[in-house]
């Protein structure tokens, strides 16, 4: 048959031009790439900080091993504190924003105030930490927005009161920073859960036995959907006790949580203050995983008391209070970001602005005339580590779960765990340890070992965006055009990923903001001389320039934010005459 | 050289356990209707045709059409056309793209363009070649879908389900239509349904499983 012959024809093909075999090869091995460029430098980190933590750090003459680092780690008398202050923090904060993000999907959702909140939740994820610990200290500073405008009306106050709000001594104002910027994230994670939990027709089912919204939700609902939420979970918590620039901007000073007193010894210049970092550096390790050890107990001792409560047939006949709590709690926590911005906004404008006035005498564009050279320089920098990151980490994702699709492997629940390990991991641990590695081998510091770290932290993000979508895709599709004559490739190409526009973009977004929000990898790595508007912006906090604050501040939401919008855009545009594809 | 598609002698087993077994040949211009209830693997069969059975199921035997062996041909060198009970047009594609997606390459633009607007004068269609895939009703959404395939000169033709989304006067046509279009390209076609009326109207063998 003449048409059966071109099959040959095509065998002939693939077997003649060497680069269609190639990329048969490359694919089965973009997994093993991902890995390794996720858990490499995870790997790496932390054998540079084992060592110099022993007393190893041969660019500098020390030989190891010995214990001189943990000995002096253990005379620093700020040591209880800080470790302390990291333990409570971070524990409180992930308890607290769990906690309410739970009673409020419990006593709210499928509601219109619900579905209000659920769009607030792109743009307030993708506001950078920096950014809204800045807003948030000039909301709430006694100098702050909250003050003046109660001053001097409600308050009687013309000057600012002598108050330590702002890096208070037990770190409460940074845990509530961490919180509102954690409670949108959990919140995605658990509406993501949801759809795989049969939560609505759990709730009519509580309700017809007589189980109010939120006590229904919690005995039927919350077990399914925290098992999901688990690793997120751990992450937020890991990430709360290892956060270096909302410390830096809303935490107290002395002593400062542990992960920030590591970050100024890494910063002095005398050999014996890094080793002590490196040592401070494993002390965080431990007390993250011990932390996470405590959690998991909770775990069990919250599960044992709630089959008790499930068992005692309580209707829930104290509702409506907790209902109403969680939502002021969520709308508290949503305009303290969304007000950061606003406030962030006045000052980047303010002329003279005296206490305790609402609003600055005068607005000009002084402090954006000033700074401009500055910023536009430090959006470049940010620009282009963010894009050439991002894009590798999309092409490496794709690669990966189209390699998954046509091999027919999924990712295992051991896979998954590897895809949030550089998450669970305390950045604070493995970074001074990457950065005195590369010093070590004589790497340089600088622009393309940064991008190397961003890859760390945005891959598993992008992974996780991308991956439901590119999988919950019809395959059908691919059938039908496999029957057409499409290739694999074809119809990755002409197919899959046209109509996966919308969600690409989104992960393409994500991954740019995250990027965009990353300090310590920037600091550390960058060898102080990549200057992104993250480092810039936290630089300034100790200076107090509120105006130059709040430039860089801006200036850094719209890195993040402007890709979401374009996420959003851009495919409304594409697709504007294709109605198969505007709900996404 | 035996014209036609052939089933030899094939079994699909899912997780070791039997579950479907055929021995057929179906002739040009025939049609060989499968029937059953849902859940017994009648999508499956279908599946180790076209080469897109799922990494849970294995079969035995051969698969053989015109002659040729094919059983272990990737997807899209195989010829053989399917359509589902969705008409899955490309929803990023023009109704005119979607047809060029199925017509082979070669030709001028312009012999492309006028095949197509030949394909869709074929079914009635003229003219909807800039439209949208979902601003059509589901019968000439199915016309679409089919004339695609028949674009891309299958050798054989699968219909899964494929009238079970139209309601009943529709269906009576469009059934009509793809049996005549098959019949016309002399294309062995293989049905799963679980509506007799489908069966019957197919006028070919009918083949029961899962009694």
């Amino acid at each position: 048959m003449v048409r059966h012959a071109r099959f040959d024809f095509h065998r002939l093909l693939a077997s003649a031009l060497p680069l269609l075999r190639m990329k048969n090869r490359v694919l089965p091995v973009v997994p093993a790439l991902t890995l390794l460029a996720m858990l490499g430098p995870v790997m790496a980190g932390l054998y540079g900080t084992i060592l110099p933590a022993f007393g190893h750090l041969p660019a500098a003459g020390l030989v190891g091993p010995n214990l001189h680092a943990f000995r002096a780690l253990a005379a620093w008398p700020g040591l209880p504190r800080s470790v302390t202050l990291s333990l409570t923090t971070g524990l409180a904060m992930t308890a607290i924003a769990l906690t309410l993000v739970m009673l409020l999907v419990a006593g709210w959702s499928g509601t219109k105030a619900f579905r209000a909140l659920e769009r607030l939740l792109s743009p307030l994820l993708s506001v950078p930490h920096a950014a809204a610990a800045f807003g948030l200290a000039f909301l709430i500073a006694p100098s702050g927005w909250v003050a003046r405008l109660l001053s001097p009306g409600a308050t009687g106050w013309t000057n600012p009161p002598d108050w330590l709000i702002v890096q208070d001594p037990w770190g409460l104002t940074m845990t509530l920073g961490l919180v509102v910027k954690e409670m949108p994230f959990l919140l995605l994670m658990t509406l993501a859960a949801l759809g795989q939990t049969d939560a609505v027709r759990a709730r009519s089912i509580s309700a017809a036995l007589g189980y109010g919204r939120t006590t229904g939700w919690l005995k039927t609902v919350f077990p399914r959907v925290y098992a999901q939420i688990r690793l997120p979970v751990y992450v937020v918590l890991a990430y709360g006790m290892s956060v270096v620039d909302v410390a830096l901007i809303l935490g107290p000073n002395t002593p400062p949580p542990l992960s920030v007193q590591i970050v100024k010894w890494m910063g002095e210049p005398d050999f014996t203050a890094r080793l002590l970092a490196a040592s401070a550096a494993l002390l965080q390790l431990a007390l993250v995983v011990s932390a996470l050890g405590l959690w998991c107990i909770g775990e069990l001792v919250f599960s044992r008391l709630g089959l008790v409560w499930i068992n005692s047939g309580h209707r829930g006949a104290r509702d409506a209070p907790i209902r109403a709590f969680a939502l002021t709690g969520g709308i508290l926590s949503a305009l303290s970001v969304l007000l950061g911005l606003i406030v962030l906004a006045v000052w980047s404008f303010a002329g003279y602005w005296g206490f305790p006035d609402a609003l600055p005498d005068t607005f000009n564009v002084k402090t954006w005339l000033r700074q401009g050279d500055g910023v536009l320089s430090a959006l470049a920098e940010t620009a282009l580590i963010a894009s050439v990151v991002t894009l590798i980490a999309l092409i490496l994702t794709v690669g990966c779960l189209e390699a998954e699709y046509r091999h027919r492997r999924t990712l295992s629940q051991r896979g998954l765990w590897l895809l949030y390990l550089p998450l669970l991991m305390p950045q604070t641990a493995f970074l001074p340890g990457l950065q005195s590695l590369l010093l070590n081998v004589g790497a340089d510091v600088g622009r393309m070992p940064v991008m190397l770290a961003h890859l760390v932290f945005v891959l598993p993000y992008v992974f996780l965006s991308l991956a439901d979508p590119f999988r919950a895709w019809d395959t059908r599709n691919a059938a039908v055009a496999a029957a057409l004559g499409a290739g694999p490739d074809g119809v990755l190409w002409r197919v899959r990923l046209p109509m996966l526009l919308r969600p690409v973009l989104t992960a393409l977004a994500v991954g740019l903001s995250v990027s965009v929000g990353q300090y310590l990898p920037t600091l550390l790595i960058g060898g102080g001389r990549v200057a992104t508007l993250t480092t810039e912006a936290v630089a300034l906090s100790s200076g107090g320039d509120r105006r130059a604050i709040a430039v860089y501040g801006l200036m850094q939401t719209g890195a993040a934010l402007v890709p979401f919008g374009l996420a959003l855009l851009i495919p409304a545009l594409v697709w504007r005459n294709r109605k198969g594809l505007s709900h996404g | 050289m035996v014209k036609g598609l052939t089933l030899e002698d094939i079994a699909i087993f899912k997780g070791g356990q039997p579950l479907v077994a055929l021995d057929r040949h179906i002739a040009p211009g025939t049609v060989l209707s499968v029937m059953g209830p849902s859940g017994i693997g009648k999508s499956t069969l279908l599946s180790v045709v076209t080469g897109t059975l799922p990494p849970a199921f294995t079969f035995t035997g051969r698969v053989l059409l015109d002659g040729a062996d094919i059983t272990h041909l990737s997807p899209h060198r195989r010829m053989v056309g399917i359509l589902f009970q969705d008409d899955l047009l490309f929803p990023h594609l023009s109704v005119g793209a979607n047809l060029a997606f199925g017509l082979r390459p070669g030709g001028s633009r312009a012999d492309r363009n006028a095949q197509i607007a030949q394909a869709l004068e074929e079914v009635e269609l003229g003219g909807f070649a800039d439209r949208d895939p979902a601003t059509l009703s589901g019968g000439q959404k199915a016309r679409v879908a089919l004339m695609r395939m028949l674009l891309a000169n299958p050798c054989a033709l699968m219909l899964d389900e494929a009238f079970s989304r139209l309601d009943t006067t529709l269906r009576a046509q469009v059934r009509a239509l793809v049996f005549a279009r098959a019949r016309d390209r002399a294309l062995p076609v293989l049905m799963v349904t679980h509506d007799a009326e489908d069966a019957a109207a197919a006028g070919g063998e009918i083949v029961n499983l899962g009694v």
